[in-house]
């Protein structure tokens, strides 16, 4: 690529960590490990004990999003420090839709990664954040290819398909992971002159589009989320090609948390490999309590926002 | 050449090194068991989390094994995560670590992720001139052993060592497409 023979010819040049190559690289960090939410410092050195590779900083599970409604922000101040107080992994946070003081206030705090994110209540209902201008790398959700195309555009350094979060139900990031991936099988499957249409059709801009018809990959890392429950469920989105994967309530609101996160993070990195799963698998309790999809009307769908 | 170069494959950027071996020509096997270190020539420990990965030796039971392999004079790389797990010694939320470098490892040295950057080294051992250095919530090398030979240094610090076959680097040489590193760990390298 272009930008890795300027790397290489970049004499003298010191880059900080506003420049997209150092925001990619933790995400490629990232690569082949569990990223799981947590709600108190004690959580996240259940999660870090486990082998998580990150901790997601919210103040409430998806799950108990869904169950108690209201407006979800972001995490407050005190929880987060007193997460980062406590481990050494990335210390990543949500922040509504849009809102991008809340993100400027994660930037100050020195969290490792933003996520823009559907799972809290948007503040803005037609326009994400301005990635660029901000040191701390984002991750923002998908559905389709389109919409993860845009959200590289305005800056995102590592994508995630949504699923449904606080569903306890992995047909939902099935479908994302499907849908993104047969995307851009359609798309490598055009003709250059072909690839305007198709970048309008996606609502995404044309370069990236063609990047994605010569490489037959986003260009950034591709994680998946929403609905994880099961080690099982873990490796499922690993075998459909996501590169690592985000765990919300699955691990949390199981019966126990700390043998359902370390069995995760096992079936992630022995994802081709059925015994290891299987083992992975054996004596964890009950997982989380799930939610068929066709109980949930439209406006219930956190995957719905994002625009 | 024919070699075979083994990754490291518990967690972290596997792919990335991959890319830069077979540019290199060599054939590369992802390393998860014991038994994944038959026939290899050489192994590299990614970047990644530290943690993480080490809780996987851990259950995994590579300690040993790994042991053995780099005492076999068998040529080993590690970056970032993988320069602090060789360590003798870690600091800042220590993990286990191999030990088969004389350098203690103090992690997240220079902050957090808004803290990361890329640098151009600023003294090399001949045969790494320009060499562009990108540091993602890296550790620092501190207090080497009589054995340890500094490759490169950024701001002062060494952030590319060698200790017979063992080499470490606090960057990622993977992320560039400078393969200089790499060559290195395969015995093809300019120091």
């Amino acid at each position: 690529m272009s930008q890795q023979s300027e790397k290489r010819a970049g004499n003298g040049a010191r880059k900080g960590a506003e420049s997209f190559d150092i925001k990619v690289g933790l995400a490629e960090m990232l690569k082949g490990g569990v990223i799981m939410d947590v709600t108190t410092a004690e959580q996240a050195k259940v999660a870090e004990d486990a082998g998580a590779a990150a901790v997601m900083a919210l103040e409430r599970v998806p799950s108990d999003i869904r169950k108690e409604g209201g407006v979800a922000r972001m995490c407050s101040m005190e929880v987060i420090e007193g997460i980062q107080r406590v481990v050494s992994i990335p210390v990543m946070a949500k922040v509504r839709i849009g809102h991008f003081v809340e993100a400027r206030v994660l930037e100050a705090l020195g969290v490792d990664f933003i996520d823009e994110s559907e799972v809290l209540t948007p503040a803005d209902e037609e326009h994400h954040i301005w990635k660029h201008d901000f040191r701390s790398p984002f991750v923002c959700g998908c559905r389709d290819l389109g919409e993860a195309l845009r959200r590289i555009s305005e800056g995102a350094a590592m994508i995630r398909t949504k699923g449904e979060a606080g569903s306890g139900n992995i047909v939902e990031a099935v479908r994302h992971l499907r849908k993104v991936n047969g995307d851009m099988r359609a798309i490598q499957a055009l003709a250059s002159e072909e690839l305007p249409a198709a970048a309008k059709e996606l609502r995404a801009p044309l370069d990236l589009v063609c990047a994605v018809a010569q490489t037959g990959k986003l260009p950034v890392p591709n994680f998946a989320a929403g609905g994880v429950a099961t080690p099982a469920d873990a490796a499922l989105c690993m075998a459909l090609g996501a590169e690592a994967v985000f765990v919300g309530s699955g691990i949390f609101k199981s019966e126990d948390p700390a043998a359902r996160a370390a069995a995760v993070v096992r079936a992630t990195t022995h994802w081709q490999e059925a015994g290891e799963i299987l083992a992975a698998s054996r004596g964890l309790g009950g997982a989380m309590p799930g939610i068929e999809m066709e109980t949930l009307a439209e406006n219930e769908r956190l995957a719905n926002r994002g625009w | 050449m024919g070699q075979r170069v083994g990754i490291l494959a518990i967690q972290g950027d596997v792919e990335a090194h991959a890319r830069v071996l077979r540019v290199l020509g060599v054939e590369v096997v992802a390393v998860r068991h014991a038994f994944d270190l038959d026939g290899l020539d050489a192994l590299v420990l990614p970047g990644g989390e530290s943690t993480t990965i080490a809780k996987g030796l851990e259950r995994l039971g590579l300690y040993e094994p790994l042991e053995a392999f780099a005492a076999s004079g068998k040529r080993v790389l590690g970056t970032c995560a993988g320069a602090v797990l060789l360590a003798r010694e870690v600091e800042n939320h220590p993990v286990r670590s191999l030990g088969l470098l004389d350098v203690v490892a103090l992690r997240n040295a220079y902050g957090s992720q808004v803290d990361s950057f890329e640098a151009p080294a600023d003294e090399t051992a001949p045969g790494f001139e320009g060499l562009s250095c990108v540091f993602i919530r890296a550790p620092r090398l501190l207090d080497p052993g009589e054995g340890v030979e500094v490759l490169a240094r950024v701001d002062g610090w060494p952030v590319a060592v060698r200790q017979r076959n063992v080499i470490a680097t606090t960057f990622h040489p993977e992320l560039t497409s400078d393969t200089r590193v790499h060559a290195c760990l395969l015995g093809d390298g300019p120091a």
